[in-house]
């Protein structure tokens, strides 16, 4: 194994997250130059490391401004939530009338309807009637 | 003076309250975290009116998810993650923006010449020699470098806030990892520099 190709496997090794190949492994421990190189990735790494403790100042207005934009939005949100609400409140009316109304035009149909049932057994017996009265005269023509 | 643990209690707090739609317990979160999340918002953006931006635009996408927040990680983690998403957004508007793509930017600056490798990880120039290098590299790189190596985040929170594989967030790290030791050493070797610059001015 050359020194070129560990080179470009140790920014992969250098956290030790990674497993190394055996052959990388035992070429860095008998190798002095990529040794050094290891160190400085190592080094590099906990320099970046520190400078996770390294706060910066912010630039003047940053909170102001941030708090500012999360108020607007608060506002923005609660107006549609009014709004929202308003909107439910309508399409709840709207849609309660049309039931009212689809109901009362099921009730009325639904009476007709029972009308139409008990009004029906009347027709039926007048027919009855009117068919034995028939049946009556044929059969007494046809005896004169 | 609180204990870490002090202040995180404080913060968890804070959060349920503001879980139940507590403005002014949200407010009082910015407050204490906004800092940390304007430095990270600094160093992924490498400039402080992009930072701005990126610091207003993550706290209200935080208000805005706030009910969405299971505590699965601490609050400041979390802020990180949206803070990268909201840094990621502005990078890339940015860059359209421009003619010239940042990746096309190579060639280091070399900016302390006088900066010993051995006291790189320990001195505070050290520190700011490392930060001035991290500036340099291509945003893309440079926004795994910083979400990893100094933030800490794992690989699936990275490419997950990102929009890219674990595998691409990877082997951009590697890349990133690689070409800031390239910068430290260009920097760290005068001649090297002044070689590079001179093939740009040529």
């Amino acid at each position: 194994m050359r020194c070129d190709d560990v080179a470009l496997l140790l920014p992969e090794a250098v956290d030790g997250e990674a497993p190394v190949a055996l052959p990388v492994q035992r070429h860095v421990e008998s190798c002095l130059r990529c040794q050094a190189e290891l160190a400085r990735y190592r080094r590099m790494l906990r320099g970046l490391q520190l400078l996770r403790t390294q706060y910066l100042e912010p630039a003047p207005g940053v909170l102001s401004q941030t708090l500012a934009a999360i108020g607007e939005a608060s506002e923005q949100r609660a107006i549609r939530s009014v709004l929202s609400g308003r909107r439910l409140a309508y399409v709840g009316a709207v849609g309660g009338a049309l039931a009212a109304a689809t109901a009362t035009t099921a009730a009325a149909v639904l009476l007709t309807r029972a009308k139409r049932r008990a009004a029906a057994p009347t027709a039926t017996t007048a027919a009855a009637v009117l068919l034995t009265r028939a049946k009556r005269r044929a059969a007494a023509l046809a005896t004169h | 003076m609180p204990t870490n643990h002090q202040t995180d209690r404080v913060l968890d707090e804070l959060v349920e309250a503001a879980r139940w739609g507590d403005r002014t317990a949200f407010d009082e979160l910015v407050r204490r975290t906004y800092v940390d999340t304007y430095t990270l918002a600094v160093r992924l953006t490498g400039n402080e009116e992009d930072a701005r931006d990126v610091v207003q635009e993550a706290y209200l996408r935080a208000w805005k998810g706030i009910r969405r927040f299971r505590g699965d990680s601490a609050f400041p983690t979390w802020m990180y993650r949206i803070t990268a998403n909201a840094a990621y957004t502005q990078i890339d508007r940015r860059r359209r923006r421009r003619t010239t793509h940042l990746d096309d930017v190579d060639d280091p600056i070399d900016r302390r010449l006088d900066a010993q490798p051995d006291t790189l990880a320990e001195s505070r120039a050290g520190l700011e020699h490392l930060s001035a290098a991290l500036d340099e590299l291509p945003p893309t790189l440079r926004t795994l470098v910083i979400l990893k190596d100094v933030y800490g985040l794992p690989h699936e929170a990275i490419a997950d806030e990102l929009g890219i594989s674990v595998a691409a967030a990877k082997v951009r790290l590697h890349r990133g990892r690689k070409r800031l030791r390239e910068l430290l050493d260009a920097s760290e070797s005068p001649g090297e520099g002044s070689r590079a610059r001179s093939a740009r001015a040529v």
